[in-house]
């Protein structure tokens, strides 16, 4: 595939994400199955999830719930009727030889989502989104080999929730799909609607892009099916949109059909043309009434509704003075966003220094030692009862900057735990910050009297020697002196 | 208006139903005659009539999310056309 | 000792135990299988079993009205442990991992479950002839039909191998066979029976039912079916209903004074034999010389009841047939190529040449272009037909009218034309569009002896009333205790 050796403002690309989310809930949607991922084959199938013959589906009202509270979380509109349909098609992966679907009367319309670009923020609109059943697995590999040319089906996975989450083709590049794949991602996982395990299958995406001149009307669009990580769908994207402007160019023109990505070989393939065959003969499921959602539900919902990311970055930013970047970063995730809020509220003055300082070391000590265990928030050996009790430290003064990290490490290390824990080793360890001022006036007057030439050469105009001075003082103190009083101290002591 | 082998041959494909060409001659007739009877409904004016989906309108009545249902796969496998290791078994599908 | 009742004063005074009735129900079905073909599957221990446990409940002091009485289920019912097969090679050796909800009820009530009935596949037929394990024969007259799809259900009380039996109702697949064997049969409200382990044929219209000798057996047998089920979210949750309430009220001369019937002139015109409207005109006077009054109403959209059937429920069986792959249960084909050769051998094979018309039929209405002008439209049809029913019920209390246009008609006869076999549901269909109830009873006989029955159709919930209605007539009359020639016993 050569490279495009055309200038891409010559063609616009029109971008529009279809994303599958796996709602949170214990049970299926349409039956008492579990939906835990991982079990052996079969054993989370339910007669219902099987298709037996005379078996019923029962709607699960904790996906309903989900689905409302997404659709609140994008300002979208809920549906008070709604309409569950059949999508009639034959797949050993889907039992019933239908799925479950809402076709014409979804249970969220409209919404947007706000992404940022390198051109700034950029609004994308949702079309809709609706409730759905998953279907089963098809297994192709490490099937024994006795057995011949066979597909294992694996029904476990039929029947999870789903909320097919729709957008407009507002998107404009790859860069731009991902933040919107991105933003989408955090939004479900912290609104708890779906815990975002992507390699799990919880969150997946199909593409639909199209090319055109600018100015011109929509080009024919294709769709890239199933793209499970955030690099293939950039990737998948890029490879798509060079083979339209290339085929075009060439002359042809494009076919609408269903792709698939080969991450192998980097590069999108036409589905056997099964999928463009297809005519689902969507009609009102005749097992399941209209799903009326009245008022009262969506009000609780909405009152039980967590501040979303957006607002709560507003809210650091202007409120609790801290910076952008900081504000971003603390609500990448509701976990570090609670870790976060807890610890400040554990320290006596919940004001802008305290903010400050809890931020620095949650987006700092913290964040470092997650990354460098491999673990997560909720792993973390220093919880912010921990983490709160060092910081008084600092706060008060009785703890240098230096020592604290040496004592965040023993706590991440688990020497100590709880309230008391950052307390317990400041002690066993002898770590309290010497800030009497008699010592170190002490320590200071020791100082320079052992070092009279490096205190005629700082006399003599040479900044420098104070610092060696400054060192000394720590050195002498074992670096438990509070570097700013021996500062003050010492400039004391040399201008007199 | 009537129905040609190539509908019937395109709904037995939908239907994944095999049907030589005996059987959709045969069908195709029959269809035809069905279809006959079903026509006489075009001609009734409809407009502005809800269709009827359900026989009488109830609400959709909702489930707790609780798990109630055990693995049962022994019992419901048994007599299953083709099983190995707890998967069905079809002949391989290629994506 | 031929209905309900009789069996259990039998029970109860200790004439007779449970597991002798059960041996006696066993030994006629072999008897009569031969020339009836009622039954698919008989379970001989499991019957005598449970027959033992009602002797045992009753000696305890346990015994409801239907302990130890032995019943028959249509085979498109889900029965625990037993096969089920919907009449249908593709379900030939499937045994059912649970019971359909009535099923379990009616154990519940004490019932003695002896065998699975013979019907049309899967529900799909007014003659029961479309059966992979043959035909059903009328007990009446064995070289004619028993209606269909209950026809094993029908057969099986009409020779009066059990007292009763459950079936199915889509399009009159109770009432018809009942009407054409000579027993009572009724379709309730939809929804007041659980449609769980029914084997959908087209979900929106089918409803299980029961059929017996008189309507006090339906009654007995519709308290036990009766009632809200969580796992069917079609089923409805009602306040519990004794529908033999108003069969023991005092009566006098004229015990339906003030019952008002409404006879449409869409079921008194062309198209009824003359026998079966001699036999109706015969009951409606019957019924007036009781006290109700007749009063003439106008179903317009009646008569597009058919067509409109046959838009929805093929679609609808379409869908719900699918299921039936090969995959996971069920027939496969010994030999394919790959998936698709698999799935369509399978079906092939396994479905019989009326279901698979009607599954092409409901495939071509929803597909792509012509949802609007089958689907959509039948849909509005119905609405239009079923507020003709609501409108009417405000000037009658009941309405009534022949179950079928003719007696039982030969086997073979009707089977090389479909849209004829079609016709037979003329009556009979409307109430499964609206889901009001209605029942059959039998009035009469033709000049070749076989026997006619008299629709009755009520308003939403009004299954109570039917009962009565029928009671009262047959406290008047016996056509409901005459005995097929073949099989008195």
């Amino acid at each position: 595939m050569t490279p495009n050796k055309h200038a891409s403002d010559t063609w616009e690309v029109v971008i529009g994400i279809e994303t599958h989310t796996q709602l949170s809930t214990a049970s299926k949607i349409f039956s008492g199955a579990p939906t835990g991922f991982g079990a052996p084959p079969n054993t989370q199938a339910s007669a219902v999830d099987l298709a037996l013959p005379g078996v019923l589906p029962v709607l699960n009202r904790g996906a309903v719930e989900r689905a409302i509270r997404f659709g609140l979380a994008v300002g979208g509109a809920i549906n008070r009727r709604s309409v569950f349909a059949r999508k009639n098609y034959f797949y050993p992966d889907l039992p019933k030889g239908y799925q479950i679907s809402q076709y014409e009367i979804p249970v969220v319309k409209g919404g947007t989502v706000t992404i940022a670009t390198e051109n700034g923020e950029r609004t994308v609109r949702l079309t809709r989104a609706h409730l759905e059943e998953d279907a089963g697995k098809s297994l192709h590999e490490g099937l024994p080999d006795s057995i011949g040319e066979v597909t294992g089906i694996d029904l476990n996975r039929a029947g999870t929730p789903l909320l097919e989450i729709v957008s407009e083709p507002d998107l404009r590049s790859s860069a731009e799909a991902v933040a919107y794949a991105k933003t989408l991602h955090a939004l479900v996982v912290w609104i708890g609607i779906c815990d975002g395990n992507m390699q799990e299958g919880s969150f997946r995406c199909d593409a639909n892009v199209s090319v055109r001149r600018p100015g011109a009307p929509l080009g024919t669009r294709c769709e890239i099916k199933n793209l499970n990580s955030f690099r293939f769908l950039q990737q998948a994207i890029d490879y798509e949109v060079r083979r339209q402007i290339e085929w075009i160019e060439d002359g042809g023109t494009v076919v609408q059909e269903t792709r698939l990505y080969d991450s192998a070989r980097n590069e999108t393939r036409s589905m056997r043309n099964k999928e463009d065959a297809q005519d689902y003969r969507y009609f009102p499921d005749p097992d399941l009434p209209p799903l009326t959602i009245d008022d009262g539900w969506v009000q609780r919902v909405l009152t039980e509704l967590p501040e979303l990311p957006d607002a709560l970055r507003a809210r650091l930013t202007m409120e609790h003075g801290l910076g952008a970047y900081d504000a971003a970063q603390l609500t990448a995730s509701r976990a570090l966003y609670d870790y976060y809020d807890l610890t400040v509220k554990l320290l006596p003055a919940e004001d802008a220094a305290s903010r400050k300082l809890v931020a620095n070391w949650v987006l700092g000590e913290v964040a470092a030692a997650l990354n460098r265990t491999d673990a997560s928030i909720a792993e973390a050996p220093v919880q912010p009862a921990e983490l709160a009790g060092l910081l008084r430290r600092i706060a008060d003064q009785s703890l240098s900057g230096k020592m604290a990290k040496d004592v965040f490490d023993a706590l991440w290390a688990r020497e100590a735990s709880g309230a008391g824990a950052a307390d317990a080793i400041i002690v066993q360890r002898g770590l309290r910050q010497i800030s009497d001022a008699g010592a170190i006036d002490r320590l200071v007057d020791d100082v320079v009297a052992a070092n009279p030439a490096t205190v005629a050469e700082f006399r003599a105009g040479k900044e420098k020697a104070f610092n060696a001075l400054v060192g000394q003082v720590m050195k002498a103190s074992q670096g438990k002196a509070n570097p700013a009083q021996v500062n003050a101290a010492l400039r004391r002591k040399l201008a007199g | 208006m009537s129905l040609s082998t190539a509908d019937i041959e395109r709904l037995a494909k939908l239907a994944r139903i095999d049907i030589d060409a005996d059987e959709a001659r045969d069908v195709r007739d029959k269809l035809d005659a069905i279809l006959g009877l079903v026509n006489q409904l075009q001609a009734i004016d409809t407009t502005g009539v809800t269709p009827m989906a359900h026989a009488q309108d109830v609400m959709l009545p909702l489930r707790d999310d609780v798990v109630t249902e055990a693995d049962r796969h022994v019992d419901y496998q048994r007599g299953a056309p083709a099983v190995a290791d707890g998967l069905y078994l079809v002949p391989k599908v290629i994506e | 000792m031929r209905t309900i009742a009789e069996q259990s004063d039998a029970l109860d005074a200790r004439r007779v135990s449970a597991v002798e009735l059960a041996e006696q129900a066993l030994s006629r079905i072999d008897a009569a299988q031969p020339s009836i073909n009622a039954f698919i599957s008989i379970d001989r221990d499991g019957a005598l079993q449970a027959a033992r446990q009602a002797d045992a409940a009753r000696i305890e002091g346990r015994a409801q009205a239907l302990t130890g009485i032995p019943i028959a289920h249509k085979d498109v019912l889900m029965t625990a442990g037993l096969r089920t097969t919907c009449a249908s090679r593709m379900l030939e050796s499937f045994v059912a991992p649970y019971d359909a909800h009535v099923v379990a009820r009616l154990r519940e009530a004490g019932t003695v479950l002896v065998g699975k009935t013979n019907m049309d596949e899967f529900a799909m037929g007014s003659s029961s002839e479309n059966s992979y394990f043959g035909a059903v024969r009328n007990p009446w007259n064995p070289g004619c039909v028993a209606g269909g799809s209950s026809g094993g259900s029908a057969a099986a009380v009409a020779a009066g191998l059990v007292a009763a039996c459950t079936g199915t109702d889509t399009g009159g697949s109770i009432r018809q066979p009942a009407a054409l064997s000579g027993i009572c049969g009724l379709k309730p409200t939809y929804g007041v029976c659980s449609r769980y382990g029914l084997v959908a044929f087209a979900s929106s219209l089918d409803t299980p039912g029961p059929l017996a000798h008189d309507a006090r057996g339906c009654a007995l047998m519709l308290n036990a079916m009766a009632g809200h089920d969580a796992r069917d979210s079609t089923s409805l949750d009602r306040p519990p209903t004794d529908y033999t309430r108003d069969l023991a009220a005092p009566t006098g001369p004229r015990p339906l004074d003030g019952v008002r019937i409404g006879l449409p002139s869409q079921y008194f015109g062309e198209g009824v034999d003359d026998d079966v409207a001699r036999a109706v005109d015969a009951a409606l006077a019957e019924l007036r010389k009781l006290g109700a009054v007749t009063v003439d109403i106008e179903l317009p959209a009646v008569r597009y009841s058919v067509p409109v059937y046959y838009v929805i429920a093929p679609a609808e069986a379409s869908s719900n047939l699918s299921r039936f792959d090969g995959v996971r249960y069920g027939h496969r084909a010994a030999r394919y190529t790959d998936l698709d050769d698999m799935y369509g051998k399978t079906r092939a094979e396994g479905f019989g040449a009326e279901v698979k018309r009607r599954i092409l039929v409901g495939t071509y209405v929803l597909s792509h272009g012509y949802y609007d002008a089958y689907y959509l439209k039948a849909q509005q049809v119905r609405r239009l037909i079923a507020d003709d029913f609501v409108r009417a019920y405000a000037s009658c209390d009941v309405i009534a009218g022949p179950t079928t246009p003719t007696a039982a008609f030969a086997c073979g006869a009707k089977t090389g034309d479909p849209v004829q076999m079609y016709l037979n549901d003329i009556f009979t269909v409307a109430a499964n569009l609206t889901g009001m109830p209605a029942m059959s009873i039998p009035c009469g006989f033709g000049a070749n002896g076989l026997p006619i029955g008299l629709q009755l159709q009520g308003n939403y919930f009004d299954e109570a009333r039917l009962l009565q209605v029928a009671h009262r007539f047959q406290q008047a009359t016996d056509w409901h205790r005459r005995i097929p020639a073949a099989s008195e016993a």
